[in-house]
């Protein structure tokens, strides 16, 4: 494994860091996150059709470019610098990535190209109301009803889940507990039973939704994977999004630690910029020190994700929990050392700390995946 | 997790291995493993017995040019042999501060005479050499040394103290800060003296350490002799020399650092096995972040080295900073894992356990060779370009 980005790696972040700073500026965001759909359809748009970036990991035969996860990895961590609103990391790390991982053939030829030039979106539904991550999550049932699979439950917490054309729903066999007889299934947002209504959030970069199945009705070919195998398959695409979003929270950190440094070097008090006080210093010298360390665990994690490793769990739990823990510290102490106006509306610090929070608890904190890391050293 | 190797590297790594696994396993096994952190004072002679038998199989300063006597191995090569040299448990090296800090410093800044006299011995392990920088009133702020040489015919006469020099009882050179020049600005009177240990004018007094070996030293110049000619870099030109030699410090020991970190770290989860303490949720996610934290260690070294470029990159910059609180951290980790067992000595007088040396040792991480606080001013100055406070 090579311990460092290559140089095509290095100019799509020289490329993404131009694009975004123009299309994805502070007052873009804003505009975005001020509505309900949470993105820009135009930049979506670019971003999708211009820059192919929805087809970069999807292989070639559905219309793709065919590159590896790794290659993901300097573009999320971009999107996580820009706080990029749009149905990027729901569409290509839930949504594409399931069919990637457990779609049939024909599931894959139906739904990836459409994927691939920004068409469709998608997202993944599996978590419901509470702070459960594992199987366990999964309440909603299924059953069989001639040629028909029923779908009955609510999910929450679901992202993009009121703005995505498709949706991977986990569901369990009647009276199934933990990892046993969990499903997943392809549903179109337009299938008759299927409520997706938008959660106000406080992360208003990132939106979530609820998803009501009432009685939903899906043919048999709508079964992603095996029957009774989805949790398996649900687990490893939450990995591959959880490493995706390591990466996009360090690139937020970083944002941070820049702004902290850039407004450091200005802004004076007893007649020196206040940067040149080590109690500033220090608190600066900290974040460098976490944010590229936490850039060495999503780092490693999308490479051995990008070679296919079969176990991403450990790496996945280890680069969310280093990566969450980062980001919050970062964006915490970017407040800080901006004093008074970092804790305006009007500066963008709050934005970074609102989105902190909000990828700290997403698909599990870092005590659920410590716990995890520690499950799998044997403990 | 391992770096990608060349066909010359594998083999490099098969030498050094064939080597070290004969010697440790041979004529040199009762060093197994002596001589480490809170043991340095112990197998003084065998130990320099040790490095004179490195150096006459060329595995002392491998990464020094060919002119001097090196093999001008890469980085990584450096990192292959020293992560070897842990696995093979290989004893604590007491010719470090000559290959790692003076014969550096002496290739940059010495002149030919000085090379030529001083390089070679190094090489060879015959020389030992400390390193006479701190001083009870210049620590941190080393600009504020007093210790001073004056020139007296074709001799410099050293007059003052130093203190915590490691090795200061066996060494046989001390490289020394000195004032040359009480009227100039701190920064600028301020020399770099070679002055031979064995001597009248030299006394050395060993210092107890909180483990209850002596590892350091007190050092007394009264009337000590230098040769004239024995300055590093010109005089009053003490400072950029001293700032040089901090530079010096490539990282090639992280991997080897690494590979007993892993060790430590093993012994740890045991302990947290046999006694319980695997089963509170609390212990749990500390060693869950422990072994994270490990892990990205790993990975920080890993990018460090194959940075390409001569510019320290940020990866080098954290690295001291980084370790030293994981190992801090590891050692009080142990402790809380063993409870009331923690307290249980060894044996008589004062015969601490191997955790107990952890965890008392880890405390010096993070104070020598630039302090935490001093670690974070240089990110911040070098690594993030924030303003120096006024000096």
């Amino acid at each position: 494994m090579e311990f460092s980005f290559s140089e095509d790696q290095d100019e799509l972040r020289r490329a993404a860091r131009r694009f975004l700073e123009v299309e994805s500026s502070q007052e873009r965001v804003r505009a975005a996150m001020a509505t309900e759909q949470g993105f820009d359809s135009a930049v979506w748009g670019q971003l999708s059709e211009e820059l192919a970036w929805t087809a970069l990991t999807i292989p070639e035969a559905y219309g793709g470019l065919g590159m590896s996860y790794l290659d993901l990895h300097p573009l999320m961590e971009e999107m996580g610098r820009a706080l990029l609103c749009s149905p990027f990391f729901s569409t290509i790390c839930l949504g594409a990535n399931a069919l990637l991982l457990g779609g049939s053939e024909a599931q894959k030829e139906q739904h990836l190209p459409s994927i691939a030039t920004g068409e469709a979106t998608s997202t993944l539904a599996y978590s419901e109301k509470g702070r459960q991550h594992g199987a366990d999550a999964i309440q909603a049932t299924y059953g069989r009803d001639g040629n028909d699979y029923v779908i009955r439950g609510t999910k929450h917490y679901v992202v993009d889940g009121h703005t995505a054309t498709l949706l991977i729903v986990a569901a369990r066999a009647d009276s199934s507990k933990g990892a046993e007889g969990v499903s997943l299934f392809v549903v179109p947002a337009n299938t008759p039973g299927l409520e997706c209504i938008w959660t106000p959030t406080m992360d208003q970069t990132r939106k979530l939704a609820s998803v009501e199945l009432d009685g939903v009705k899906v043919p048999t070919n709508s079964l992603l994977g095996e029957e009774g195998h989805g949790w398996e398959l649900c687990e490893r695409t939450l990995d591959l999004a959880r490493i995706a979003l390591a990466a996009e929270q360090v690139g937020a950190a970083e944002m941070c630690l820049d702004m902290a440094v850039d407004y450091a070097k200005v802004r004076k008090q007893f007649g020196r910029p206040i940067g040149s006080f080590q109690a500033i210093k220090h608190k600066c010298a900290d974040m460098l020190t976490m944010v590229e360390s936490a850039r060495s665990a999503a780092f490693y994690a999308s490479a051995l994700a990008g070679q296919g490793e079969a176990d991403l769990g450990e790496v996945a739990s280890s680069a969310k929990a280093f990566c969450s823990d980062t980001l919050f510290h970062c964006a915490a102490e970017n407040i800080q050392i901006h004093g008074g106006i970092g804790f305006t509306w009007e500066h963008p610090a709050h934005l970074y700390f609102k989105r902190a929070k909000a990828a700290e608890v997403l698909f599990g904190d870092p005590s659920f995946h410590r716990e995890r890391v520690a499950q799998r050293m044997g403990l | 997790m391992e770096l990608q190797l060349t066909k010359e590297e594998e083999a490099f790594r098969a030498e050094a291995r064939a080597w070290l696994e004969e010697q440790l396993n041979g004529p040199f096994r009762d060093l197994q493993g002596r001589g480490a952190s809170g043991d340095q004072d112990s197998y003084v002679e065998e130990r320099i017995a040790w490095g004179k038998a490195m150096g006459a199989a060329g595995w002392n300063c491998i990464g020094w040019p060919k002119e001097f006597g090196g093999r001008e191995c890469t980085i990584k090569e450096e990192a292959i042999f020293n992560e070897e040299y842990v696995r093979a448990n290989g004893p604590g090296n007491v010719g470090h501060i000559g290959e790692t800090l003076l014969g550096p410093t002496l290739i940059h800044f010495g002149s030919a005479e000085q090379q030529r006299r001083f390089l070679p011995p190094i090489v060879s392990g015959e020389e030992i050499w400390c390193q006479g920088y701190s001083e009870p009133g210049a620590g941190s702020d080393l600009a504020n040394v007093q210790t001073k040489a004056t020139l007296v015919g074709d001799e410099w006469v050293i007059e003052g103290q130093k203190i915590w020099t490691s090795g200061a009882q066996y060494s046989d050179w001390c490289f020394v800060l000195c004032r040359t020049d009480s009227e100039a600005p701190k920064h600028r009177g301020i020399s770099c003296v070679l002055v031979p240990m064995k001597q009248d004018g030299i006394e050395v007094r060993p210092i107890r350490q909180m483990g209850g070996s002596a590892e350091f030293a007190e050092v007394f110049f009264d009337g000590a002799k230098a040769h004239e000619d024995h300055l590093v870099g010109g005089v009053n030109n003490g400072w950029k020399v001293a700032m040089g030699t901090l530079a010096f410090e490539r990282g090639a020991s992280t991997l080897g650092q690494q590979y007993l970190f892993q060790q430590e770290f093993a012994q740890v989860v045991e302990a947290a096995k046999k006694t319980g303490a695997a089963k509170d949720p609390i212990i749990r996610q500390r060693l869950a972040d422990a072994w994270i934290g490990l892990k990205v260690m790993r990975v920080n070294a890993l990018r460090m080295l194959e940075h390409q470029g001569a510019d320290l990159n940020r990866e080098a910059l954290i690295s001291k900073l980084y370790w030293s609180n994981w190992h801090r951290d590891l050692g009080k980790l142990a402790m809380d894992i063993l409870g009331p067992d923690a307290e249980i000595l060894d044996g008589e007088p004062y015969e601490l356990t191997r955790m107990q040396k952890w965890y008392l040792f880890a405390r010096a991480d993070t104070i020598y060779a630039g302090s935490n606080q001093i670690q974070r001013n240089i990110i911040g100055e070098r690594g993030l370009g924030l303003p120096k406070e006024p000096r």
